[in-house]
This record gives structure tokens, C-alpha cells and sequence, in this order.
């Protein structure tokens, strides 16, 4: 009668060796240029298992291009960093993903024209093991396969409650529920560290509610460590664990939320400074 | 008519009973579906009674006894319906408490029943309790049905359903005749128990605890069954609020009796998808949810392409000359009949299919006027649509249609063993098997609401037709006087005028006063699209409601609806001279509206009395201010200019007035 029993918690946190705060990810002095222009400069901070950990800093800081450093899009001139305690050249997105990165993007990037549900079987495909062949054949064991997929992919239905857009083409869904999918795609990645680019930008402040206590469900209920970049200083400043800011591509304070707030540097980047 | 039924030496007079007696004669038998990880999720009677049993000594082994009360609230979940039969099943009170009352109303309600344990759905009610729990002190153990969110919530007097379900398990491993008892308790139990507390939706003034008898409600339930033939192959959508009369009675006290199965949807928000894929044959639905389908049929029909619009009106057509003559299989010409069965084909089937309607065998509206148009759309199509008339202190049903003798404006004639009188003053009184046994510690209120030979009074006005079926016509405190005497029913011409689909919401003021003038809510669906569709821009609510083509509109609509009221001899009278539409929806949330969406007339008419003084004082315009609640609970103030516009009235309606409206 097991189809009657709750799973107790949603997907258990993905399994890397690590303790919640040893160290998941070390960004040391890296540095990222594009032609003559300093997108980054010599930035080092780090990222521990279980927290989450903001990206903070006014338009133009240079907080995306971070993004993209560490999940592979951009490769810096300078500079290394190290995850689950390897080292990392040059590498690509999908080696990102398979690493155990998934992020979302600050324009929504899903396929419109395909439901909800099969965008967040799409994040799932990194996790197929059976190849192009089989799952053509459809039966067998990519049927099976697929079925546990299924499964995975229902549970996150079930915790981001969009249970009622399930067979709803994105394209059609407001941008806060487009959002919550591509945040359901990430999820499906069973990721050990999760990137979300601006997940409140254009919401409304309901929005904006649900999604922070997803967000707070995500790295509680499952642990998953997560790195964000958020404009909205209130969210970031209640969501947090710690807190890095870069003005000009700069580091200029790392901290608890409390510390940052107070620092002078990140007051004068924000409100700016008579000269 | 059976009143007793004596099946395996049991007499059949509550509804732990009839679990035992289904798990034997129906045990494979599917008894409850809920969609959940996107898979109907069933349990059979069998597997039903083992988790009511189960979470019953669970219960007792905490310490529940008997004539405890358990409140439940939450939405449709099988557990929560299992609550049921579990506390009933120990001789405990369920309280069902709609979940998406404010918390000081569920304080009210909880502190009043005097509650001992709550069974919640989740995080949500378990907050709103806790923020209160100072105020409900009997109060001793809430039991959440989902964990979600609650992992590092303070665990004392908290616990999980499954929680108490295994302690029951354990305790009927560790005695072999624990089972064997419990079944006997069940068998003995006595049908003068309380089976259920029911609190009013507090239409006016506090919310008041209907208290049902076991024998009572179980009478009631197996008389509407045998009335409507259902058996346990019927199935039912169960998404109407746990608190509300009408869920415990058509779906738990109807479901037991005939053993049918009873589907919980997924969410509240995938209720017409869930109904697409159960296909229950048994449904019911108040008038604004028929109306609703309607809208958006209406709405996609008008995308639709040509050809299928074309092909849609044609049969529509169709339907409406010959629907309901078949449906009643009084004769049509053979033409007719085969048009209609291509249109079935064509149009009617995959329509029904799409409204989740297709194996209905009977549907039931109430609560509200449903008007002739919106009721025959439905019948045409070939569903079996019909009207009732209840009320909470009966266990429902008062008067009830039968098959073939159906009709938009009356709620048929008395239901199976109910009688029905009408007092001097109008009012409707009758006295029912399901009767309400008295509320709960107000033994003064159910002596006023009782007659002396025991008549309940419905404090609704309405008087029998012709052809012996009741119509009612308002409450009846609320039927006033113009002051040239003319007779002013305020519901009467607020229903006329919800008949239009741009028209969500009416109140009509008029007692004691010159004439009878009316505030309007727009429905932003109906009108969304219209706007939609002829370029008009709006950034809100208020922005379209006071638009000018808006008040063209319903202009248009509040002259159609004197007309309509000019043809009533009683109510010609009382036509609309002067309307407004308001800047805001009128809100359950604001106290504007009961849970169940019924307009609280006393509170609206004092909340805008700026705005009825200039109904009547001739201004064309009124600045006014008024303060909302936000979903969140956050207030804050909407302020407009709001216009007063003159409605054209009709003299009263002769023999002429046919020709005089062409």
C-alpha cells in the first residue's frame, strides 16, 4: 500500500561527501575581461554546503558575469575555482551541470511552446542513463526509467504547488508562475549548488513572498546550498546567510547581512558619494 | 419509505455503522479518490475503515472521549473526511470549521464548541490556530494532516496524522481484541448521539453551532438517496467547503448511506480539471459556478474560429427549442430529434466532456436564484440539472425537484418526509427526519427559531405556485415597503440583475425610501474580455468599473431588468431609478460577504452609507474612501469619485406589455 504513504521529505539532499558548512565552492582571484573592458577583478569569496549566499551589488557590478564564471558560460582570464574540492580549467555548461550546478536565468529561459511538466522532465535529462536508442523503444527500461522520472518530477510539481498548470504551455503562464517552473527545472537537477539569477525581478510582492519561502523550503527541506543574485535588498537581506558585494566588478564587503548593511563602502556604492 | 434498515442485526443509525456494513457488502469497492503527485490516489471500503480505524484509537489512546468535540478544517481531503467517521465512531463531536475563515471568526467558532482536538490540513491553519490558542484553552492536541513546513515548528500538542494512525496500529498489533471491541462500540452506539456540529456562515450575527443527530442525519441521507436512485456505482467530486452543509450532507452523510465514491481534488485550484477527468454522476454546484462555466464557454466560444462558432450557435439553437422536451421525453418532432442527436454528436458531447458533465445523472443547484436562461443552457444539453432548497437547521433538504418536473424559478415541492407550512407573515416553516436537534448552547435562539408544535422557521418568505412547487422570494426580514407601499424585495431584482453575465454582484436599497436604487459589482472576467476585445485599456479593478462605456453597459442592463420587473405585477413597483457601479469587489475578506458569498446587507449599507445618501439625494457624483484587506491580511484604503447614473423605469405591465417592449 505504498502508494498511499507520504515521502517524507521531498528528494533528499544530493549526496557530495560534505557536512553542512565545510567549504562546497572556492572562487579564488578571478578575473574576467572582455576586450578592454574589467568585467570582474580579482574576486575571491567561497561558498559553504547547506547556506545561502547572496550576490549582491548596484547595476553594471558585475554580479551575472560572477554567475556566469562559475557555471561555466564565461571561462576568466584569471583566476580558479575550486568545487567539491576540485579544481576547474576551462570548461562548459554541461560540464557545470553534471558537476551538480543548476541555475536559473533573469529572463525566464524555458521552452514556451512546452508544458510545464515536460520542461521540468527536461531537467531531468541529465539524469537519463539510457540512450537515444532505448528511448525510442519507449518500453522496457527507458519506460522505467522514465517512470521514476516521473516521479521525482511530481513531487516537485507538488512543492512548488503548480499542480493546476501541469499541462499548461508556459508561454501562457504569468511571469511569476514562470519563474516558479524554471525554478521546478533547476530543482530537477538535484543540484548540490544552485544559482538563481534576480528569482524576484518583475514579481509583485505576493510573488515575491511565495518565492522567498520556496527559496527558504528548498535549502531547509533539502538542503541544497544555494547562490543568488537579488536586487531586491530586503529579500536578500532576510534570506541570506552571508552576503557578498561587488561594486565596479570589486569585492567590497563580505559578511552576514547585518555586517554588510553597516559597511560604509556598500552604503556610499549604493547611495553614492559626494566627490 | 424505509426508516430503519436492520442489515447484520445492526439497526443502521449512524454513519460508523454504515462503514461496517460497506466495508462487508461493497469491500472492494472503491470509497475514496485523491489526486495527489499528479495519480488518483484510491482507497476501497475495506482499506477506509482500516485508516478510520486505525487514527480512532489513535485518538482514544490520546485521550479522546465521548461527546469530545474535533474540529476539522481544511480542505477536501480524505483524511479530514475520515476525521469524521473516526470521531464519530468514538462518540465524538466533528466540527467541520471553514479554513478560510479569519482567525478571529475560528476563534469564535472554536472557543464556542469548546474543541478538544483540531484536525488541520497544514501549516497555514496550524499558524492561524496557534496565533489564538490563548483563547481556545480546552484546546489539547492539533493534528496536521500535511508536514510540510512544520519540521521545526515546537512539537508539543502537535502532531502528525500518520503519527496517531501508527499509534493505533501499534495498539491493535499489540491486542488481538482490540478491533473486536472497537467494532462493537461502533454497533452499540446509540443513533440520539450527536453525529455532527455544523456552525451557520453567520449571514447575521455570530455563527451559530447546528447540532444534527446521528438518526437525523443518517434518515435524511438515505431518504434524498433513495430519491435519487444513487447506489455505489455513483461517484462524486467532493470540492464544496468541509464546513458547509451541503459537502458533509451530499458527499459524507449520501456517500455513506449508498456506499458511492467520493474524489478529493488535487488542489483547489485544478477543481474543473479533476471534474474533466472523475466524470462524477452525481454533481452539485451553486448558480455562480454554472455561471461561471457558462462565461467561459461563452469566452472561448467568441475565439474560436468561424466555422465552429457557426456550428456551436446553430445547435445551441437547437437545443434551446427541443433540450429540455427530451430530456422530460415530452414529445418533439422527429426533425427536431434528429437535429438534436447530430448536435449531440457535434457539439454537446465533447462540450460536456470538456465541463467534466458527461456521465451526470443528476446535478443539483442551490443557495440562490439561478435565472431561466443559464438553467435551461444546461438542461438543453442534456443534463439532468435540477433545483433544491435548504438549510443548515434541516441537514439540507427542504423541498427538492423531481426528475420531468423542473423549473427555473421555484425549488420544487417538499422533500421525502418533509413537511412543509407557510405562516401567516409568509415565512417558510417545515420539519424534516434531519432536523437540527438545537444549537449549541443557545437554547434561547432555537426556542425563537422553533414554532410551538415544532416547525423550524427558515426566515425565508415564499409561497407555494400552482402547480404545488415553493418559490421563495427573499428573506424574510428583508422584504420591505417603498413608501408608496409597493412591495420591495431586494433579492428579487438583485438576482434579475445577476442574470447578466457582466453583472457578478447587486444590492438593492429601497425600504422606507421614494424608489429603489442599486450598487453594482462588474465581473471582471465577462467585462475583462469585453474590454478586451473593443480596446479599451484599464490598469484595475476601479479603473474599468468606472469607465464610461462600463456604465453604458449596464445601463443598458439595469433598463432590460425594469422591463423584466414592470411584467411582475407584486414587483413593478420597485423598479431600479438609480444605480452606481462600485470601485471595488465586494469581499468575503472585508466582511462585505458571508464565507459562503452572500452579500451581508446590514454591513454594506452601513460601510457605504455616503454612497446611499447619494442614491437618493440626486448628485450625479461621490468622492468616497473606503478601507480593504489584502490577501496577506494588510489594509489599506481605496479612494474613487464614484458616478450616480438614472435608469429609464417601465410603467406597470398590462395586458400590452408584450408589444409595448418591442
Amino acid at each position: 500500500m505504498n502508494v498511499h504513504s507520504d515521502p517524507v521529505e521531498i528528494v533528499a539532499a544530493p549526496d557530495d561527501g560534505l557536512a553542512p558548512g565545510e567549504l562546497l565552492m572556492e572562487v579564488k582571484n578571478v578575473s574576467l575581461r572582455f576586450g578592454g573592458v574589467k568585467a570582474i577583478t580579482d574576486i575571491s569569496f567561497d561558498v559553504k554546503k547547506g547556506e545561502i549566499r547572496a550576490i549582491i551589488g548596484p547595476n553594471g557590478a558585475g554580479k551575472t558575469s560572477m554567475l556566469n564564471v562559475i557555471n561555466g558560460f564565461y571561462t576568466p582570464q584569471k583566476g580558479t575555482i575550486i568545487f567539491r574540492g576540485e579544481e576547474r580549467r576551462a570548461m562548459k555548461p554541461h560540464h557545470a551541470v553534471r558537476q551538480g550546478i543548476a541555475r536559473t536565468f533573469q529572463n525566464v529561459a524555458l521552452f514556451k511552446g512546452m508544458s510545464t511538466l515536460d520542461n521540468i522532465m527536461a531537467g531531468r535529462s541529465v539524469k537519463m542513463h539510457r540512450n537515444l536508442f532505448w528511448q525510442m523503444l519507449w518500453h522496457g527500461p527507458a519506460l522505467r526509467e522514465e517512470i521514476e522520472h516521473r516521479e521525482k518530477v511530481e513531487e516537485i510539481i507538488d512543492f512548488l504547488e503548480i499542480q493546476h498548470i501541469r499541462r499548461t504551455p508556459v508561454g501562457k503562464l504569468p511571469y511569476g508562475l514562470q519563474k516558479r517552473v524554471e525554478l521546478g527545472r533547476a530543482l530537477a537537477m538535484e543540484p548540490s549548488l544552485l544559482l538563481l539569477d534576480e528569482p524576484m525581478a518583475g514579481m509583485n510582492l505576493e510573488e515575491k513572498e511565495d518565492m522567498s519561502r520556496f527559496i527558504i523550503d528548498v535549502n531547509r527541506q533539502r538542503g541544497t546550498t544555494i547562490a543568488l543574485i537579488e536586487h531586491d535588498m530586503g529579500v536578500v537581506m532576510d534570506l541570506s546567510d552571508r552576503v557578498v558585494v561587488l561594486d565596479y566588478g570589486k569585492k567590497i564587503a563580505d559578511g552576514t547581512p547585518d555586517a554588510v548593511k553597516s559597511n560604509q563602502d556598500v552604503i556610499d556604492a549604493y547611495l553614492g558619494v559626494a566627490h | 419509505m424505509v426508516t430503519t434498515a436492520a442489515t447484520a442485526g445492526m439497526n443502521l443509525d449512524t454513519f460508523p455503522k454504515y462503514l461496517l456494513l460497506n466495508a462487508q457488502r461493497f469491500g472492494g469497492r472503491p470509497a475514496m479518490r485523491h489526486k495527489d503527485y499528479g495519480i488518483w490516489q484510491s482507497w476501497t471500503w475495506s482499506e477506509q475503515l482500516e485508516e478510520i480505524r486505525a487514527f480512532a484509537l489513535g485518538l482514544q489512546a490520546l485521550g479522546l472521549g465521548h461527546g469530545d468535540k474535533i474540529a476539522v478544517v481544511g480542505a477536501n481531503r480524505p483524511r479530514l473526511y475520515w476525521t469524521f467517521a473516526a470521531a464519530q465512531s468514538m462518540g465524538a463531536v466533528p466540527v467541520p470549521v471553514y479554513a478560510d475563515a479569519v482567525a478571529e471568526e475560528m476563534a469564535y467558532v472554536l472557543n464556542h464548541a469548546g474543541v478538544r482536538f483540531a484536525v488541520v490540513q497544514d501549516q497555514e491553519q496550524v499558524d492561524k490556530i496557534r496565533s489564538f490558542s490563548d483563547r481556545i484553552p480546552a484546546l489539547k492536541e492539533i493534528i496536521h494532516d500535511e508536514p510540510r513546513g512544520l519540521r521545526d515548528y515546537d512539537h508539543t500538542g502537535l502532531t502528525a496524522f500518520t503519527e496517531i494512525q501508527d499509534k493505533g496500529e501499534a495498539l491493535l498489533a499489540a491486542d488481538p481484541g482490540l478491533a473486536e471491541r472497537w467494532e462493537r462500540g461502533v454497533r452499540e452506539a446509540s443513533g440520539s448521539d450527536i453525529s455532527v456540529m455544523l456552525y451557520t456562515s453567520g449571514t447575521t450575527g455570530r455563527s451559530k453551532g447546528v447540532m444534527i443527530t446521528a438518526a437525523g442525519a443518517v434518515n435524511a441521507a438515505r431518504d434524498t438517496a433513495e430519491f435519487d436512485r444513487l447506489s455505489e456505482n455513483d461517484s462524486v467530486l467532493a470540492y464544496l467547503p468541509l464546513a458547509w452543509v451541503g459537502d458533509h450532507y451530499l458527499n459524507y452523510a449520501q456517500g455513506y448511506v449508498s456506499g458511492l465514491c467520493m474524489n478529493c481534488p488535487e488542489s483547489g485550484e485544478t477543481v474543473a480539471q479533476d471534474l474533466r477527468e472523475i466524470g462524477p454522476t452525481f454533481y452539485f454546484a451553486p448558480p455562480r459556478i454554472f455561471e461561471g462555466l457558462l462565461t467561459s464557454v461563452t469566452i472561448r466560444m467568441e475565439d474560436a474560429g468561424w466555422l465552429k462558432r457557426k456550428l456551436f450557435d446553430h445547435f445551441i439553437g437547437v437545443a434551446k427549442r427541443h433540450g429540455e422536451a427530451i430530456l422530460e421525453g415530452r414529445p418533439v418532432p422527429l426533425s427536431g430529434r434528429i437535429s438534436y442527436t447530430l448536435g449531440r454528436v457535434l457539439v454537446y458531447a465533447p462540450l460536456c466532456n470538456v465541463l467534466g458533465l458527461s456521465n451526470i445523472r443528476v446535478a443539483y443547484t442551490a443557495g440562490e436564484a439561478i435565472g431561466q436562461d443559464l438553467f435551461s443552457f444546461f438542461r438543453s444539453l442534456g443534463i439532468n440539472l435540477k433545483q433544491l432548497y435548504g438549510q443548515t437547521e434541516a441537514f439540507l433538504y427542504v423541498t427538492v425537484q423531481k426528475d420531468g418536473e423542473v423549473r427555473a424559478d421555484t425549488v420544487g415541492p417538499a422533500a421525502p418526509n418533509v413537511d412543509i407550512r407557510i405562516s401567516d407573515t409568509g415565512e417558510v416553516l417545515f420539519r424534516s427526519p434531519g432536523q437540527f436537534a438545537g444549537y449549541f448552547m443557545q437554547d434561547e435562539t432555537t426556542a425563537e427559531t422553533l414554532t410551538e408544535d415544532g416547525y423550524v422557521k427558515t426566515g425565508d418568505a415564499g409561497f407555494f405556485d400552482t402547480d404545488g412547487q415553493l418559490k421563495i422570494i427573499d428573506r424574510a426580514k428583508d422584504v420591505g415597503k417603498l413608501t408608496s407601499g409597493a412591495l420591495f424585495a431586494p433579492k428579487y431584482i438583485e438576482n434579475t440583475l445577476k442574470f447578466f453575465p457582466n453583472i457578478k454582484e447587486a444590492v438593492a436599497f429601497g425600504h422606507g425610501r421614494d424608489f429603489a436604487a442599486a450598487f453594482i459589482n462588474i465581473d471582471l472576467q465577462a467585462v475583462g474580455n469585453w474590454a478586451e476585445r473593443n480596446n479599451i485599456a484599464y490598469a484595475s479593478y476601479q479603473e474599468l468599473a468606472g469607465h464610461p462605456r462600463v456604465y453604458e453597459m449596464i445601463a443598458r442592463n439595469v433598463d432590460e431588468t425594469n422591463l423584466r420587473l414592470s411584467k411582475e405585477p407584486v414587483m413593478a413597483g420597485a423598479q431600479i431609478k438609480r444605480f452606481l457601479v462600485l470601485h471595488k469587489e465586494l469581499d468575503a475578506d472585508d466582511g462585505e460577504l458571508t464565507r459562503t458569498l452572500k452579500v451581508r446587507r446590514a454591513f454594506v449599507a452601513e460601510r457605504y452609507a455616503p454612497l446611499i445618501e447619494a442614491l437618493y439625494d440626486g448628485s450625479t457624483e461621490k468622492y468616497v474612501e473606503t478601507e480593504m484587506t489584502y490577501e496577506d491580511g494588510r489594509k489599506g484604503v481605496v479612494r474613487a469619485t464614484v458616478r450616480i447614473v438614472d435608469a429609464k423605469t417601465y410603467p406597470v405591465a398590462r395586458q400590452t406589455a408584450r408589444e409595448a417592449a418591442e
